[in-house]
C-alpha cells in the first residue's frame, strides 16, 4: 500500500518561501507609510503606457478591510485574522453586494481585478459622497491590477478618490508539490471568452519561480495558451536578465499544458481517494469541510488535506477500492499500539503517554475522519448507481456500445439526476466521438432544456464554442467550410486568434489519439488495483489520462520528436514547443524534478497519476495549476445560470 | 626647469599667477572683438559672435552675422541674423545660445546654429525696449535678467521652466544704473545695482539700499561690478580707481586695492580657485590687464589686442583675435614642486626621477632624503596632483613618471589615484585637442563630471570620440556607448537628404541589439522631425512590442498599434489602445477594426458585458453575429426584463436572430419557451401557485403534484414530451404524493415504456414494500432478479436466476443471501451451479 518514494527520489524545493513573500508584501501594503520601492516596477509600466503617474497614497493607521469571498481561503492560508489585526486592520468584512456597515475612516479593499468589484466599490464611495462623508479608500488588487478596472473607476467618477495597489500574490503552495494560482476563472475567461488577461499573470508567476528557484534548463509545452505564456515569460526574463543568470537550476524541466489539450481526463469521474473527496465534498484551497455525516457529531469540521496528514498522505493516491482495506488495517495497527500499554510498567507507561499517545490520538482522529468520509462517499455513490455510471464512462472512453450510452445519458437527463452530471456525460460523449451525430445532438439538447430550463440554450452555445459539446459535421459540405475557416484562423495574427470559429475548426480526434498513445490498456484478466501497472489505475485501469501520457512521452524523448502525428491530432501543430539550454549546470538531481504547469486547471486524478509515474521512473513532479479542478467545476464554469 | 616658472607672477607673498596659451586662434576674424557682441560659455564652451549688431540698415550685406566657434576658433555655425536687434548673448548650462532681443524676445539656438525655440520676457518690454540683459547660471539652470527702458528689472531664474518675475521698482531711478549684476543667494536670484554712490539690492519683494562694509570714502559712482563664479564674492570698481572686494552678501570685506586708473574697465572678473584662500580679480582695459588681490602690488599684463575675459571655475580664459589664454592661480601642488629651490617632497621626487633617468646616483640621495622624512607617500601624491594641473602633456608625463618611480618604493600605495589621473588626463588631452576645442582644466572636468562631458561631446556630434572615451573608461554600456549610439541615431534621423531605408538600415547596422538602446526613442525623434515612415521602420527594430505602442498611437497609427499591443500579450496595453481607438474612430470603423482582431474583440466584449451592454449588442449587430445576438436576447429575457410581455418580446427577438443565424434548433427552442412562458402565466392566473421560470419538466411535475393530471397531460402533448420522460415524471410525482392508487392506475394505463423496475425502485425508495411487490411481478425477465432482490424476495430471485441459468445473476443473489434465513436459498443456488457445471 501507499507506495513509498524511491530512495533516490530528488528532494523538493521549499515552497513555503512563497507564502512568506506574499505575507510580507501584504503586511507591507497594509502598513505602508512611505512610497514603496522594489516590489514591482510600477513606475515602469506606467511610464511605458504614458499614464499619468499618481503618487501612491498611503493609508497608515487602523482601517477596515473588505475581502473578496474568493480571496478569503487563499488569504487564510498565508495570513490569518490575528496577523491581519496585528498590522493595523481593525474589522474584516466580506465584499458582497450590500451597503457597508463599517464606521472606520479608512477602508481598504482586497479584491480580484474584476469589473463587478469596481462597481461595488464605486457604489460605496458614491453613497458616502451623497451622505457628505469623506473617508480614505484604497484598493489592493490581487494578483494584479487591470487597466479596465481603473477605467471603470474613472467612469464611475471615483478614480481620484481611491488609491490603488497591487498584491502580487499569485502562487499559493497548497502542498509540498502543489502550487495553485487560485484562479478558477482562468478556465472560463480564456477557453470560453478568449480573454488573455491572465496569461500575463501566469508568465509573472513563472518568472517569480525562476528568480527564486533558478532557471529551468528544459522547457516543453503544448497548447496555444502555453505557448503565449511561455513567450511572455521569456520576454520578462530577457527584460530583467542577469538576475537568474548563473544560478544553478533547482528544477530541471518545465512542462506547460493547456487544459483544452485534454478535456477527457478532466471530465471523467474520479476514483482515486483525493479526487473522490474533491468530487464529493469539494476540496477548497487545500481543505475540505466534512459535514456531520462524516464527523459523526453534530458539527462540521474543516480539515486541511495535505502531506502533513499522515493518514491522508498514505491513501490520497489510492484507488478507492483499496482505501477501506487500508484504513481497517491501519485501525488494527493503531489498536495494537494502544494495546501495548497493557503489559507496561510505570516507567514505560510514562514514556508512552508523554511521547506516543499524542501522536496516536492524532492519528486516531484522522483515521476516524477518513473512515467517516469513506462511508459517506460509499453511501452517495451507491445511491446513484455509481457502477452503472462508471460503466458508461468506460464504454465511452473505449468507444463501444455508443447507442446504449447515449440512451443511458438520455435517461439520466429525463430523471433529472443532476444537471451538471448530465452535461458532463454529454460532453464526454461528444469529445470521444468527435461530436454528436445531429439527431442525438438535437434530441439530447431538447431533453436537457425540458429538464433544466431554457437558459441552458446559452450553456450549449458556450460548450459549443469551447469545443466541449459539438455536432458532427454532416458530409463534406461543412468540412469545406471548416478548412476554409481553419485557414482563416491560421492566417490571422499568427495564431493569436481565439474565437467561436477556432473551436469549429477543431476536432477532438480522441479515438485516434487514444489508439496512437495506447490510452486504453489491454487487460488480460483482472486489473490489479492494489499493485498498479500504469497510470490507468487512477481510472480503475480503464484509461490512461491523456495529459499524463503526453507528459510521459515527451519526457522520455526529451522532445516532441516522433509525436508529430499526435500533436497534429491534438490540433496543436503550431503550439508544441521544446526549448533546451545547452548549459549543463543542472545537477542530475534537479533533472529529475519536473514542474508541470496546467493552464486551466488540473484534477487530483492527474496529480495522482503523475505521482505514480514519478515513483516508477524516479522523477518527482511539482504541479502548478491555475486552480485545482474537476468535472463539476468545468461544467459549472460553462453553465449559464440565472442570476 | 629654470624657465618653467618664468611665467609665474607673484601676487603678495603667498600666491603665484600664471598665464599660458591654450590655442592660437584659427578663426579668421575680420572685425575687432569690440565690434561684436561676444558670449563664451564657461567650462571651455563655445564662443558666439554677433557681428555688426548695432547696424540699423536693412541692407542684406550688412545684416548682422551670428557665428559660433569652438574655444579653439573652429567654426561651428554661421547664420545671417534676420530677427530684431540683439541686446545681449549668453550661453545656458545646456550650451544653448540665448539671444535677448531689444523687444524682449529671447531666441534660443543650438550649438550648431539650429533654432530651438523662443520665449518672451514679458509684454511690457515691447514698448520700453530692453536696455541691457544678463544670462546667469543658477542651481536650477540658466537665468535671464533684463533691464528695460523704464528702468525696471525682470528676471527668470530658469529658462527651462519659464517663470517671469518682475522686480520691484527702484525708488527715484531716473536713468540706467551705472552697473548691475544678477546675484544668486540661497537659491533666490537678486539684482544688485549701482546708482551713483548708492547700491541697491532687489529681491522679489523689495528694494533695499546696501552699503559695502569698509568702503573707502569719496566714491561717487561704481563703474563695474563682478560676482565670482560661485556667487560667493563680489568686487566693485569705483570711479576713484578703487576696487572693493568682499562677500556677495555685502557683510564682510576681504580686501581692497587702489589702482589709480579712473577709466572704466572693459571687464572685471574674479579669478580664484575652489578651496584656495587666495582671492583675486582680473580687470581689463583696452590695452591693459591687471590682477589685483590682497596685496599692495598688482600683476600687470599688456594686452596686444582687443581681448575678452571668460570667468571659469578656477581661473579666467582670455581670448583675442589671435590667441586664447588661461590665467589662473598656480595650484598648491604645482607651487610646491616647481617653486624655485623647493625642498617639498614632490620636488625632490621629481628631481630623483630625473637623476635616475640620467643614471646618476643622486637619484638615490634624493630618494633617501624623502624617505628619511617619511614623506614618500606625500611626494607621490603631490606629483600625481600636480600632473593634473599641467596643460602640457610633456610635463604631465614627467610628473607621472616621477610618481610612478616613487610608487616603486612604497608598499601598498593604493593605485587608484594614479590610474585615475592617467585616465583623466588622457581624456582631458583628447578633448583639449585643437580639433575638439574644449580646454577643460582638471578641476573643471571634475566639477562637470564625465557624464556631462560626454553629453557635450554628443552635442558637438563628436560621437566617435565620445564612444572611444566610454570604451576607454569602461563605462557601463547603458550609460556609455549605447547612450551615445542612441544620440547618434537621433541625429542621424534628422539627415533629411538620406532616404528612410538607408537611415533605418544604417542605424540598425550600428546599433544592432546593443543593450539599453531604445529604438522607440529614436523613432520618436524621427517622428519629431516629421519622418513618420522612418519612425515606423525604426519601430520594427524595437524588440519589445509594448514599447512600440505609445509612439504608434501618437503617430495616429492606431491600428498598427493595436496589432503590436496584441503581439506584446499585454492585455492592459491592448485595452489602452482600444480606448484610444474608441475615441478616435467612429463607431462603425471601430467595430470593423475589432472584427479583425479577435483578441481585442473578446477583451472589449468582456468589458462591455459588465459596463456597456448596449454596445455589446451593437457589436454583435455590426458583425451580423446572429448567434451571439440571440444569446444576448435570451439572457436579457431573464436577466434584464421583468414583465412577462417584455420577456416574451426579448425571446421573440432572440428567435428571429437564431433564424437568421440558421440555428433552427435554438429558434424552435426559444419559440417553445415563449409558448411555455405564456402558458405558465395563464396557469398562475388560473390555478395560483408558482409556475413561471420552471422548466417544462418541472411545470408538468408541479401540475401533477397539484392534482391537475389532465392539464399535465395536455401540456406534455403540446410540447411533445417523450413518453419515457412523461412516465418517469409521473412515476416520481405520484410516488412523492404517495398516491399509490393513481400510480397503479397509471401503471395499467398502457405498457410502460420504461419497464416496471423503476416502479419497484421508487416504491422501495418510499419504503412501500407492499406496493413494490405488486410491480415486481410485472418486471421484464432481464431485470426480474434485480426487482425481486429489491423487494427482498431472495428465494424467488434465486428461482428466477436458476431458471435463467445466468451466472452473474446467481452470484448477485448469492451475495444477497445473508444470515440463517437465506441459508436454504444459498444451498439451492450452489446446487444449481454445480448442476450447471455438470451439464456442461
Amino acid at each position: 500500500m501507499a507506495f513509498p518514494h524511491r530512495p533516490d527520489a530528488p528532494e523538493l524545493p521549499d515552497f513555503s518561501m512563497l507564502k512568506r513573500l506574499a505575507r510580507d508584501q501584504l503586511i507591507y501594503l497594509l502598513e505602508q507609510q512611505e512610497t514603496r520601492g522594489g516590489w514591482e516596477p510600477e513606475w515602469r509600466r506606467q511610464q511605458r503606457r504614458g499614464v499619468k503617474c499618481r503618487p501612491r497614497s498611503q493609508l497608515p493607521g487602523k482601517k477596515d478591510l473588505f475581502i473578496e469571498a474568493d480571496l478569503m481561503s487563499p488569504l487564510d492560508r498565508i495570513a490569518n485574522v490575528s496577523i491581519l489585526k496585528q498590522h493595523e486592520v481593525d474589522k474584516l468584512y466580506k465584499v458582497e453586494n450590500k451597503p457597508a456597515l463599517s464606521s472606520s475612516e479608512q477602508l481598504c479593499f482586497l479584491v480580484r481585478p474584476r469589473i463587478k468589484n469596481m462597481r461595488y466599490i464605486a457604489s460605496l464611495v458614491n453613497a458616502d459622497k451623497l451622505a457628505g462623508r469623506t473617508r480614505k479608500y484604497k484598493v489592493i488588487f490581487s494578483p494584479q491590477k487591470f487597466y479596465a478596472c481603473e477605467m471603470v473607476l474613472e467612469e464611475e467618477g471615483i478614480y481620484g478618490d481611491v488609491s490603488c495597489d497591487e498584491w502580487a500574490f499569485s502562487l499559493l503552495p497548497l502542498d509540498v508539490d502543489l502550487l495553485s494560482m487560485e484562479l478558477p476563472e482562468f478556465f472560463r475567461d480564456y477557453f470560453l471568452e478568449g480573454d488573455q488577461r491572465w496569461i500575463n499573470t501566469v508568465a509573472q508567476a513563472l518568472h517569480l519561480l525562476s528568480t527564486l528557484y533558478g532557471p529551468f534548463p528544459n522547457c516543453y509545452g503544448i497548447g496555444r495558451c502555453a505557448k503565449m505564456a511561455y513567450e511572455l515569460w521569456r520576454n520578462l526574463e530577457e527584460e530583467e536578465d542577469g538576475e537568474t543568470k548563473g544560478r544553478r537550476p533547482e528544477i530541471g524541466h518545465i512542462f506547460l499544458l493547456d487544459r483544452d489539450v485534454d478535456f477527457v481526463t478532466a471530465l471523467c469521474s474520479q476514483v482515486v481517494y483525493e479526487g473522490l473527496v474533491d468530487d464529493t465534498f469539494r476540496i477548497k484551497c487545500g481543505s475540505v469541510d466534512f459535514g456531520p455525516e462524516v464527523t459523526s457529531s453534530d458539527k462540521s469540521l474543516k480539515v486541511l488535506l495535505n502531506a502533513e496528514d499522515k493518514v491522508f498522505n498514505e491513501i490520497r493516491n489510492e484507488h478507492f477500492s483499496n482505501v477501506f482495506g487500508f484504513l481497517s488495517q491501519k485501525a488494527r495497527n493503531l489498536q495494537a499500539q494502544y494495546d501495548r500499554r497493557r503489559g507496561m510498567d510505570i516507567k514505560q507507561m510514562k514514556n508512552f503517554v508523554s511521547q506516543e499517545l499524542k501522536g496516536l490520538k492524532q492519528e486516531h482522529r484522522l483515521l476516524s475522519l477518513h473512515i467517516g468520509a469513506c462511508e459517506s462517499i460509499m453511501k452517495k455513490k451507491t445511491k446513484q448507481d455509481f457502477q452503472e455510471l462508471i460503466k458508461t464512462e468506460h464504454a465511452l472512453l473505449e468507444g463501444f456500445n455508443i447507442r446504449e450510452s447515449t440512451s443511458y445519458i438520455e435517461e439520466h437527463i429525463d430523471q433529472q439526476v443532476s444537471p451538471i452530471e448530465s452535461l458532463r456525460l454529454m460532453c464526454l460523449l461528444s469529445i470521444t466521438e468527435n461530436g454528436l451525430i445531429p439527431k442525438d445532438y438535437r434530441s439530447l439538447k431538447t431533453q436537457y432544456l425540458q429538464s433544466y430550463g431554457p437558459e441552458h440554450l446559452l450553456t450549449f452555445s458556450n460548450l459549443r464554442r469551447a469545443g466541449l459539446l459539438t455536432e458532427q459535421a454532416p458530409g463534406d459540405t461543412l468540412t469545406a467550410v471548416e478548412s476554409k475557416v481553419s485557414k482563416l484562423v491560421t492566417d490571422k495574427a499568427a495564431g493569436k486568434i481565439t474565437d467561436a470559429f477556432s473551436s469549429l475548426a477543431k476536432r477532438s480526434n480522441f479515438r485516434a489519439i487514444s489508439k496512437k498513445l495506447n490510452l486504453i490498456p489491454r487487460v488480460d484478466g483482472e486489473y490489479d488495483l492494489k499493485v498498479p501497472r500504469d497510470m490507468a489505475y487512477v481510472f480503475s485501469g480503464a484509461y490512461v489520462p491523456l495529459s499524463c501520457r503526453i507528459i510521459e512521452q515527451v519526457l522520455e524523448r526529451r522532445s516532441w520528436q516522433g509525436l508529430d502525428e499526435v500533436v497534429r491530432l491534438l490540433n496543436c501543430s503550431d503550439f508544441a514547443f521544446t526549448d533546451m539550454t545547452k548549459e549543463d549546470k543542472a545537477s542530475s538531481e534537479s533533472l529529475r524534478l519536473i514542474l508541470v504547469v496546467f493552464l486551466g486547471g488540473c484534477t487530483f486524478s492527474e496529480i495522482s497519476a503523475l505521482r505514480f509515474l514519478g515513483r516508477e521512473k524516479g522523477y518527482r513532479f511539482i504541479f502548478l495549476t491555475t486552480a485545482v479542478t474537476n468535472s463539476a467545476r468545468l461544467m459549472e464554469a460553462m453553465s449559464e445560470v440565472k442570476a | 626647469m629654470d624657465c618653467y616658472t618664468a611665467n609665474w607672477n607673484p601676487l603678495g607673498d603667498s600666491a603665484f599667477y600664471r598665464k599660458y596659451e591654450l590655442y592660437s586662434m584659427d578663426w579668421d576674424l575680420k572685425e575687432e572683438l569690440r565690434d561684436c557682441l561676444v558670449a563664451a560659455a564657461p567650462y571651455g564652451g563655445p564662443i558666439a559672435l554677433l557681428r555688426n549688431p548695432w547696424r540699423k540698415e536693412k541692407a542684406a550685406s550688412v545684416r548682422p552675422v551670428l557665428d559660433i566657434y569652438s574655444a579653439s576658433g573652429m567654426p561651428l555655425a554661421s547664420l545671417l541674423w534676420k530677427s530684431g536687434p540683439v541686446v545681449s548673448l549668453g550661453w545656458s548650462a545646456e550650451e544653448e545660445l540665448l539671444c535677448v532681443q531689444e523687444d524682449g524676445a529671447v531666441l534660443v539656438y543650438g550649438l550648431h546654429g539650429d533654432f530651438r525655440r523662443h520665449f518672451s520676457m514679458g509684454n511690457e518690454v515691447l514698448q520700453n525696449r530692453v536696455l541691457d540683459a544678463r544670462i546667469f547660471h543658477t542651481e536650477f539652470g540658466s537665468g535671464v535678467a533684463i533691464l528695460t527702458g523704464a528702468h525696471r528689472f525682470t528676471l527668470s531664474a530658469n529658462v527651462g521652466d519659464l517663470k517671469l518675475r518682475r522686480m520691484p521698482e527702484v525708488p527715484g531711478l531716473q536713468s540706467a544704473p551705472s552697473c548691475w549684476t544678477a546675484l544668486c543667494q540661497d537659491r533666490v536670484a537678486h539684482i544688485l545695482l549701482a546708482v551713483g554712490p548708492d547700491l541697491y539690492l532687489l529681491d522679489h519683494a523689495a528694494c533695499s539700499a546696501v552699503t559695502p562694509p569698509g568702503l573707502a570714502p569719496g566714491v561717487s559712482s561704481f563703474l563695474q561690478m563682478a560676482v565670482s563664479f560661485t556667487y560667493r564674492h563680489l568686487a566693485l570698481f569705483t570711479d576713484t580707481g578703487y576696487i572693493w572686494m568682499g562677500t556677495a552678501s555685502l557683510k564682510e570685506k576681504l580686501c581692497e586695492f587702489n589702482c589709480n586708473i579712473r577709466a572704466p574697465p572693459k571687464q572685471m572678473v574674479w579669478c580664484s580657485r575652489p578651496r584656495s584662500k587666495e582671492r583675486a580679480v582680473v580687470v581689463a582695459w583696452e590695452r591693459r590687464l591687471m590682477v589685483v588681490g590682497d596685496a599692495s602690488e598688482s600683476i600687470q599684463f599688456v594686452l596686444d589686442e582687443d581681448s575678452y575675459l571668460v570667468p571659469e571655475l578656477d581661473g579666467v580664459r582670455i581670448f583675442s583675435r589671435s590667441t586664447h589664454e588661461f590665467l589662473h592661480e598656480v595650484p598648491a601642488a604645482s607651487e610646491e614642486i616647481f617653486k624655485i629651490a623647493s625642498m617639498a617632497p614632490g620636488a625632490l621626487l621629481l628631481e630623483a626621477q630625473k637623476e635616475y633617468e640620467k643614471e646618476s646616483q643622486k637619484a638615490d640621495e634624493y630618494l633617501r632624503e624623502i624617505q628619511e622624512l617619511g614623506q614618500l607617500t606625500q611626494a607621490v601624491q603631490q606629483c600625481i596632483e600636480a600632473a593634473g594641473h599641467e596643460h602640457q602633456p610633456d610635463m604631465q608625463k614627467s610628473l607621472l613618471r616621477a610618481a610612478s618611480f616613487g610608487k616603486c618604493f612604497l608598499d601598498r600605495f593604493p593605485p587608484n589615484s594614479f590610474v585615475h589621473m592617467c585616465q583623466d588626463l588622457r581624456v582631458l588631452n583628447a578633448v583639449r585637442d585643437y580639433h575638439i576645442g574644449i580646454p577643460l582644466t582638471y578641476s573643471q572636468y571634475k566639477q562637470l563630471t564625465i557624464q556631462v562631458l560626454l553629453d557635450r561631446l554628443v552635442l558637438r556630434r563628436l560621437y566617435p570620440l565620445a564612444i572611444q572615451i566610454c570604451e576607454y573608461l569602461r563605462l557601463p554600456e547603458v550609460q556609455g556607448v549605447s547612450r551615445i549610439l542612441a544620440h547618434w541615431a537621433c541625429y542621424k534621423v534628422q539627415q533629411k537628404d538620406v532616404s528612410d531605408e538607408d537611415v533605418a538600415r544604417a542605424i540598425n547596422q550600428k546599433l544592432g541589439d546593443t543593450p539599453g538602446v531604445s529604438y522607440s526613442d529614436i523613432a520618436a525623434r524621427a517622428y519629431g522631425c516629421g519622418r513618420t515612415e522612418l519612425a515606423i521602420k525604426l519601430l520594427e527594430y524595437e524588440p519589445r512590442s509594448g514599447e512600440q505602442v505609445p509612439l504608434l498611437l501618437k503617430m495616429k497609427r492606431s491600428k498598427l498599434a493595436l496589432s503590436k499591443a496584441i503581439e506584446s500579450g499585454d492585455t492592459d496595453l491592448v485595452f489602452t489602445v482600444l480606448l484610444h481607438l474608441k475615441n478616435e474612430l467612429n463607431r462603425g470603423d471601430f467595430f470593423m477594426t475589432l472584427r479583425n482582431q479577435p483578441m481585442a474583440l473578446s477583451l472589449y466584449r468582456q468589458f462591455c458585458k459588465h459596463q456597456e451592454l448596449e454596445t455589446l449588442k451593437d457589436l454583435y449587430n455590426q458583425d451580423d453575429n446572429h448567434q451571439e445576438l440571440g444569446s444576448f436576447h435570451i439572457r436579457a429575457s431573464y436577466a434584464a426584463e421583468e414583465r412577462i410581455e417584455g420577456r416574451v418580446a426579448a425571446l421573440q427577438t432572440a428567435a428571429d436572430a437564431f433564424y437568421k443565424a440558421k440555428n433552427e434548433f435554438a429558434a424552435k427552442a426559444t419559440e417553445d419557451q415563449m409558448r411555455l412562458l405564456r402558458l405558465q402565466r395563464r396557469l398562475e392566473d388560473e390555478l395560483g401557485g408558482q409556475f413561471l421560470d420552471l422548466s417544462l419538466h418541472d411545470t408538468v411535475t408541479t401540475l401533477i403534484l397539484g392534482g391537475h393530471n389532465k392539464r399535465a397531460e395536455q401540456l406534455a402533448r403540446d410540447f411533445r414530451v417523450p413518453d419515457k420522460r412523461l412516465w418517469w415524471l409521473k412515476l416520481t410525482a405520484l410516488a412523492d404524493l404517495e398516491d399509490w392508487e393513481e400510480l397503479e392506475k397509471f401503471s395499467k394505463s398502457k405498457k410502460s415504456p420504461i419497464g416496471y423496475l423503476p416502479f419497484v425502485e421508487i416504491c422501495m425508495k418510499q419504503h412501500n414494500k407492499y406496493e413494490a411487490k405488486k410491480y415486481a411481478s410485472r418486471v421484464g425477465p432481464e431485470q426480474k432478479v434485480k426487482a425481486l432482490l429489491l423487494v427482498g424476495d431472495v428465494a424467488q430471485a434465486a428461482d428466477v436466476a436458476i431458471e435463467h441459468r445466468n451466472e452473474a445473476e446467481l452470484s448477485l443473489v448469492l451475495s444477497h443471501c445473508t444470515g440463517a434465513t437465506d441459508g436454504a436459498t444459498a444451498d439451492k443456488i450452489q446446487r444449481a451451479r454445480a448442476q450447471a457445471q455438470k451439464n456442461q
